[in-house]
């Protein structure tokens, strides 16, 4: 998926049961899991993003990973994870069939794609430039759904996701 | 031991190369071993990648890690989430090695 292109329509069911999608607002729609460590290291900061935008946008935590090879990503693996922490400002999906990962082109863990108000994506990459420098707090993502509300294009656009590889299914 | 699918090898190996360095040691003195298969993971008891081992000792005690091929999480001193280990653990790894 290019910068512009029009984002693939999913829903998908969080920890909690509920279902999510994409419903026209601002989104961040990051790809992520619970066993990588460069998902673990920049956690922290995207949680922060997504209680920093409530009401403004919206952040959906996708979890595509094969979970038969990965058991940590398990929908109870991340059932278990969420309930530990007492609960999420972002709900946490589970992308069983990856067939969401796949459509959007995900390539790592973390992997974040920004969707506008009229569903194109405004920016894909990684969350900010250093995932061992939490004071970055997600800056690249911030910059992006600033710029989503505010009508103009996200600057930069695009970076190079840094990352876990997707654990496809074999 | 490395993993294709973990971005982070060339940073540990940066890591471990300056640990030795510091320590009066050959930096090119380190054997890089890729680990391709499930197989090789479970001979090699790899829980992830990078993995550093010291004179057969782990810079890092493997605790409730499974063996198998995935990119490995380490925990800094400063209690933050790193897929590389601490510098500090590298080094003392090295001088119990060299003791």
């Amino acid at each position: 998926m290019n910068i512009g292109d029009t984002a693939p329509p999913f829903e998908l069911p969080s920890t909690d049961g509920s279902s999510h999608s994409l419903d026209g607002g601002p989104t961040a729609v990051v790809f992520t899991c619970n066993h990588c460590p460069y998902a673990l290291a920049w956690h922290d900061r995207l949680l922060a993003v997504a209680r920093d935008y409530d009401g403004r946008a919206r952040v959906l935590l996708i979890n595509p990973n094969d979970a038969e090879r990965y058991p940590r990503d398990s929908a109870d693996a991340m059932r278990e994870r969420v309930e530990g922490d007492g609960g999420w400002p972002a709900p946490y999906l589970r992308d069983e069939s990856q067939e969401v990962a796949r459509t959007f082109g995900a390539k790592t863990t973390p992997d974040v794609f920004v969707v506008d108000r009229e569903g194109r994506l405004a920016y894909r990459g990684a969350p900010d430039s250093d995932y061992e420098d939490p004071s970055q707090d997600a800056a690249w993502l911030r910059g992006a759904l600033d710029a989503v509300l505010a009508g103009d294009d996200a600057e930069p656009a695009e970076t190079d996701p840094v990352g876990c590889s997707v654990k496809w299914r074999q | 031991m490395w993993w294709e699918g973990c971005p982070s090898t060339a940073r540990a190996h940066e890591l471990l190369r300056e640990a030795l360095a510091g320590e009066g040691l050959d930096p090119d003195g380190v054997k890089l071993v890729e680990i391709e298969t499930e197989g090789d993971a479970e001979r090699e008891r790899f829980v992830g990648s990078p993995t550093i081992r010291i004179g057969g000792v782990e810079v890092a005690p493997v605790k409730d890690e499974p063996v198998g091929l995935s990119c490995r999480v380490y925990r800094l001193r400063d209690g933050s989430v790193s897929p590389t280990p601490d510098p500090d653990d590298i080094r003392e790894a090295i001088r119990e090695a060299i003791s």
